[in-house]
């Protein structure tokens, strides 16, 4: 097996696992009858994402995994997705900027992505893109709707904007599985993807009369499996049916 | 001269549903059929908006990628037709915020069915077999109702619902053909939903107060029993087919009329649930009451934002 594109897939496949989660968690009770279309719409996309990238690393892992067991039967610490998607939604304007944050570094990533020495990366890549731009497009916008809509818009904005900061420097993590993947030319260095993910954030963030927080303070560890308190509690409901009533077929 | 001319308007009116001609928004039309007609979209449009909740109380829980997947897809269906169905009670001259808002203060009601609570996974089978099933069964009449843009809805709805019936047939077989937890979960569903499902035909037609006027009007085609009956006929034998049993003793098969004889409905927990005391009515509404106020801001931002993008074009353009 192929241990550092395993790696690799783990974290492609729990980032869009568990963002799609959060989402989901917003169907029924969005703000806006078509917002609550579009995110459960969004939440669809991702569980998809997820399922073809899974189903890639069951077979790159060739030990009778399937994609359901490596989404719902890994314990927490085996989870590789960044901290930022397991934030809570707490309202409409953490959970936007929270998308925007993350649309504005998968865009740029699925489209180098697509140049993946790994024909099947490339094909997901290739795939997951159209999407991606829709979600980066649909998220950009409400934060420029937010920022610059009305003071308690723009102030829950801003809140939104500096809560989350700290867990943007984590979706540049790097470290001996991308070396490896790299000199294979399997995934491209993170930093124009940061270089990209800068500016779009600039932009938007301006353009939404925003400020760009200057605190330094970064939490990591999502990549590397230490989670914060939140993860625990997803998995207790996503797993829940699978601990509950183990090995059956539904 | 006046009432002359209305009888004269009343009379074309009937003239052309009798002939199956459509109504459309600009007709003329009586006000009592504007009124039970955006009465009964905005009831439905409520109806496919709260249905959403039971259901959507699964999908973080969903047992594997695949389902969680089809779930989803189903309930956003049912957030798209609240939408066309909001839009079709619009056409009528009904205010979409106005209505909702009847919705959250319990003056317009919704389908009963959906006041139930969703306890365990084999309801998300129950509620695709019997629930849309029982929906397709009053709605595939309704592509035929005389109001144009709800007969219009209701085609692209009943599509959807199709797909919704199957997938949920297709959950309920897989637990009746699965380990005996599953069978008994598949079962226990069915035993909570079944006499639900038979009460979302609305009362006897003895009872019924709009069904003689509604149907003279093509707004209903076919009565509550006549429905209900369709829809135990259809669903007896499939139970049959998957090895469950309909809870319900008194059922049997009537060889001379082709029909399943069924038991009495209790009628009493119908009108307790229609009004008001099911056990989730509090929290199906208030979870939507909810929704609004907190969406509120968002709202506000959104309709602020566009109102300085419009001036800033404007400026530019002068
Ligand atoms: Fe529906
Ligand atoms: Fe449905």
């Amino acid at each position: 097996m192929n241990k550092n594109l395993f790696e690799y897939l783990l974290r492609l496949g729990d980032d869009s696992l568990i963002i799609g989660h959060r989402l989901s968690e917003w169907c029924g009770h969005g703000p806006i009858l078509e917002e609550d279309i579009a995110m459960t719409n969004m939440a669809l996309d991702f569980i998809g994402q997820a399922t073809t990238i899974f189903e890639y690393a069951a077979k790159v892992e060739n030990t009778g995994r399937d994609a359901d067991a490596l989404a719902f039967l890994r314990y927490e610490r085996e989870y590789r997705n960044v901290l930022l998607v397991e934030q809570p939604n707490e309202d409409f304007a953490v959970t936007m900027v929270r998308q925007f944050l993350f649309d504005a570094f998968r865009k740029p990533l699925y489209e180098a992505l697509q140049n993946s020495s790994d024909t099947q990366i490339a094909a997901i890549a290739e795939k997951s893109l159209k999407e991606t731009k829709y979600h980066l497009k649909h998220s950009s916008e409400w934060v420029i709707r937010l920022g610059d809509g009305t003071e308690e818009s723009h102030e829950k904005a801003q809140y939104a904007v500096d809560t989350l900061w700290r867990y943007t420097d984590e979706l540049f993590f790097e470290n001996e599985v991308d070396a490896a993947l790299q000199a294979e030319n399997v995934i491209p260095s993170l930093i124009p993807i940061r270089e990209e993910w800068q500016k779009t954030v600039t932009d938007v963030l301006t353009e939404a009369t925003l400020s760009i927080p200057q605190n330094g303070w970064k939490q990591q560890g999502g990549r590397t499996g230490l989670h914060s308190e939140h993860l625990g509690y997803i998995l207790a409901e996503l797993q829940y049916m699978q601990r509950a009533y183990p090995g059956m077929k539904w | 001269m006046k009432e002359n001319n209305i009888e004269e308007l009343e009379r074309q009116f009937q003239e052309k549903i009798d002939n199956d001609i459509k109504i459309e928004p600009r007709d003329w039309m009586p006000d009592a059929y504007r009124d039970t007609l955006i009465r009964q979209i905005s009831q439905h449009a409520h109806s496919e908006i709260v249905g959403m909740l039971p259901e959507g109380n699964w999908i973080t829980r969903a047992p594997n990628l695949r389902r969680k997947a089809v779930l989803l897809a189903k309930v956003q269906d049912e957030a798209g037709h609240g939408l066309y169905l909001y839009s079709a009670a619009e056409t009528l001259g009904a205010d979409r915020e106005e209505t909702i808002d009847d919705l959250h203060s319990g003056k317009a009601k919704y389908s009963s069915i959906f006041n139930y609570p969703t306890l365990s996974w084999a309801d998300m089978g129950a509620i695709g077999w019997l629930v849309d099933g029982a929906a397709i069964m009053n709605q595939v009449p309704l592509c035929r109702c005389s109001y144009g843009p709800y007969a219009r809805a209701m085609v692209r709805v009943c599509k959807e619902e199709s797909f919704h019936q199957r997938q949920g047939f297709e959950i309920m077989t897989t637990l009746a053909n699965g380990t005996p937890e599953q069978k008994a979960m598949a079962q226990d569903a069915l035993n909570r939903f079944w006499w639900p499902a038979l009460m979302m035909f609305g009362p006897n037609d003895a009872e019924s107060k709009h069904t003689e006027q509604s149907m003279r009007w093509k707004i209903k085609r076919q009565t509550n029993d006549e429905l209900r009956q369709q829809f135990v006929d259809i669903t007896v034998p499939q139970a049959e087919m998957i090895g469950l049993t309909i809870p319900d003793a008194d059922l049997k098969f009537n060889t001379e009329t082709g029909h399943y004889e069924f038991g009495e409905i209790n009628w009493d927990e119908f009108w307790q649930v229609v009004k008001g005391n099911g056990p989730c009515n509090k929290d199906r509404v208030d979870a939507r009451r909810k929704a609004k106020e907190n969406g509120m801001w968002v709202r506000e931002a959104a309709a602020a934002y566009a109102e300085k993008r419009a001036n800033r074009n404007k400026e530019k353009r002068a």
